[in-house]
């Protein structure tokens, strides 16, 4: 008896297993909402503003993923999640992307099945100290206090670094920014060690942020993007292509200033009509609307525009583009064709 | 002649299961076994199923594979190319350490808090409702992230460097930082261990003296004063062997290098600040129980040792505690498992616990969170268990005996 027991369970089982593993986007469209896991607050990045609305540059990828799947890029549900959570809430469904300045490495995208879609802000991971300890160069922290944000590769750089270098260190594992904010400026660590952009964007909120530098050395390289759980290729094809989509807006010149204009009918350059929609059928292989691309540029704008409008030189966080410029400019950033 | 029929016998029937009420009891337990069975193989077959379906399995492969990462406290040799299961076993060890002095400090806090609430003295027996209240009815992880917020208050080591500096040691041997408190370490020369075993010996003949004297005042009736033989035991022997052997153990001062202070002892701010919480919160509940257990002890007691001539000192430490033990140890039992099982939450001051090693950096860096999550719960139950054992046997030792 028992056995029929746990065979029919584990038939039962076995259905809602199916069940649970039906398309994202259906998911999505059905809860009329996008579950998008971003940081617990870095500025910049991602981060409520005084109303209580998510800002910035990771949550500009959610918004626009929302407004080409649902067309509102407002109907975006934001599930903060810290280095350690995030892995977990993204596999276990609770989130259906995430855009959370991650590392996308080997172990991350093959052992821990998931799909990196591309790479939003190419980072590397550096060093701030206060000014008065006269530091010019990380090499020169032997014995120091670091801290650093537990459950990212930061903690597995720190270690290759200091061990490569031969000198040592007293880590301090911090689960949050904001407390390793507050504990460093309370002088409980010398360094505070993460992506330089991080660094940046902390240092943007420090009462007088002239008192700490930056140091020079980038000691690894951390491409951060966003990334799904493995078994949907759909639901990863429209986050790649929704990310790609913005990337090639600004390379072509798709700003949200005149894609009402440009989408309106069909213009010269067949590039610029793919993915607007006003030609072929891109939208409809995607499994979206047509005009799926012009929501998601016209939600925060294109690339360099979200790049401007969050962590660009006219902020606080004041970040030059960099590695981060169009291909076309000496930079990174690249997307391969709407065709 | 009559024939004795046997009494009828009652056929069973499948309805009896139900109608007859020896029978029910069995039925329900039976059903309720069932469902139970069908739902946890219900969820394991869900998890399989959903391993399965995101191609992913339970492997413990990952616990030999180096860890890469750095702890800041360990209590055996440990770098970044130590395996997973090295910096399991030092975040066991960090757990037990923190355990084991919250433990200690939080019972001698308690019984003191709880005696001092019974005072006749209204200041203090008010001074210690006060704290018993205060820190029993504040979450512990609030009272954890409140006393770290005052340790990071400290001076930092930078503030003891240049000419003229902010901050001083204390005696010139004591940094208090917010790292970290540094003190004095001994260092081991040769022939201390000469003086070591000296000082353990010393230790028996102080143990051996002391219950020779108690046999003395219960055969014979002699009281002999214990104090003085046992003071002159523990120093003479060994300061006169540590001076024969040429002063074999000297003293390593922490000294300000570089970013932080080098040499000595250094007792870091996480460890302080967990054990501290942990101490003094955990301090209010045994307070409670210390405060229960004497109240249970029948008022005829101390008056019957008062009209003995005791002086209230020795009523208490011979007649009262002895007995208020039996109410006590269950209880406080408990309270030692709440310790362990609160260390938990040492990663909120970024203490190295089993919580903090396996489960949070190896897990997050494997992405093993169920094999390491399982092995949580197996560490927390050993651990459980056997300091519950231990502490029944104390029980068994301290209960009524029964002849």
């Amino acid at each position: 008896m028992k056995k029929s027991v746990l065979l029919g369970a584990m038939t039962v089982a076995g259905l809602a297993a199916g069940v649970a593993s039906a398309a994202t986007v259906d998911d999505i469209k059905a809860r009329g909402a996008l579950n998008c896991g971003v940081t617990t607050g870095l500025v910049g990045f991602a981060a409520p503003n005084a109303e209580g609305v998510w800002e910035g540059f990771d949550v500009g990828v959610c918004r626009a993923v929302a407004a080409a799947v649902l067309g509102d890029p407002m109907a975006v549900e934001f599930v903060p999640t810290t280095g350690k959570t995030r892995f977990t809430a993204l596999a276990s469904g609770e989130i259906d992307m995430l855009a959370r300045n991650t590392t996308w490495t080997f172990s991350r995208d093959v052992d821990l099945k998931f799909t990196f879609l591309g790479v939003n802000y190419y980072d590397g991971q550096g060093f701030m100290v206060p000014k008065e300890l006269g530091v010019s160069s990380a090499t020169e922290l032997d014995g120091a206090t670091v801290c650093i944000q537990t459950g990212t590769t930061t903690e597995l750089n720190l270690a290759d670094f200091f061990r490569s270098n031969g000198i040592s260190y007293n880590p301090l594992p911090i689960e949050t920014n904001a407390e390793a904010q507050q504990q460093y400026l309370a002088g409980a660590c010398d360094v505070y060690t993460t992506d330089a952009s991080g660094l940046a964007a902390t240092r943007a909120t420090f009462e007088d942020p002239s008192a700490h530098v930056v140091l020079p050395e980038i000691v690894s390289k951390e491409p951060l993007g966003p990334l799904v759980r493995h078994g949907d290729d759909a639901w990863g094809d429209i986050v790649r292509w929704t990310l790609n989509a913005l990337i090639t807006a600004e390379e072509l010149g798709v700003s949200s200033e005149n894609i009402g204009e440009l989408s309106a009918a069909a213009g010269n350059n067949p590039e610029v009509n793919r993915l607007l929609g006003t030609e072929g059928n891109l939208g409809e292989m995607l499994g979206l609307d047509a005009n799926w691309a012009v929501n998601a540029i016209s939600a925060g704008g294109n690339y360099g525009e979200l790049f401007e409008d969050n962590i660009g030189e006219s902020t606080a966080i004041g970040l030059a583009r960099g590695l981060n410029a169009q291909w076309k400019d000496g930079g990174l950033i690249y997307s391969p064709p709407f065709r | 002649m009559s024939t004795l029929s046997d009494p009828p016998r009652e056929s069973f029937q499948l309805s009896m299961l139900l109608s007859d009420t020896r029978y029910r009891g069995y039925t329900f337990q039976f059903i309720a076994l069932i469902i139970l069975v069908a739902s946890v193989a219900y969820l394991m077959s869900n998890l399989f199923a959903n391993l399965a379906a995101a191609g992913l399995n339970i492997s413990y492969e990952f616990l030999g594979d180096p860890s890469g990462y750095d702890v800041n406290q360990t209590l055996i040799p440990y770098t970044s190319q130590s395996t997973h299961l090295t910096a399991a076993w030092v975040g066991i060890l960090n757990t037990l350490l923190v355990a084991f002095m919250a433990c200690l400090t939080a019972t001698i806090l308690g019984v003191i808090a709880g005696v001092l609430r019974l005072s006749k003295n209204w200041l203090v027996s008010k001074l210690m409702s006060v704290y018993v209240e205060a820190f029993r009815n504040v979450p512990v992880l609030i009272w954890i992230l409140i006393i770290n917020t005052l340790v990071v208050l400290l001076p930092s080591p930078r503030a003891y460097r240049g000419a003229e500096p902010e901050a001083e040691m204390l005696f010139g041997m004591f940094a208090l930082t917010n790292r970290g408190v540094y003190m004095p370490a001994p260092v081991w020369g040769s022939g201390s261990l000469v003086v070591v075993f000296t000082f353990l010996a010393s230790l028996v003949a102080i143990f051996m003296f002391r219950g020779w004297a108690t046999k003395q005042l219960y055969d014979k009736g002699q009281d002999i004063n214990k104090l003085w033989p046992t003071l002159v035991l523990f120093f003479v022997p060994t300061i006169l062997i540590y001076f024969i052997m040429g002063s074999p153990i000297g003293i390593e001062y922490p000294e300000l290098k570089g970013f932080n202070f080098q040499g000595g002892l250094e007792v870091q701010r996480p460890l302080i600040a967990l054990w501290l919480a942990l101490s003094i919160y955990t301090g209010a509940f045994i307070a409670e129980n210390v405060r229960a257990g004497i109240q249970a002890i029948s008022k005829g007691q101390t008056e019957a040792a008062a009209s003995l001539g005791l002086r209230p000192n020795r009523i208490m430490n011979l007649v009262v505690l002895p007995q208020a033990l039996r109410v006590i140890i269950p209880p406080l039992i408990s309270q030692f498992l709440n310790i362990t099982k609160n260390s938990s939450l040492a990663i909120a001051v970024g203490y190295a616990d089993i919580t903090a090693t396996l489960g949070g950096i190896t897990l997050n860096q494997t992405g093993r969170a169920i094999e390491c999550v399982l092995l949580l719960m197996l560490f927390y139950l050993i651990i459980s268990l056997g300091i519950s054992a231990i502490m029944n046997v104390y029980n068994a030792s301290v209960a009524l005996k029964e002849r």
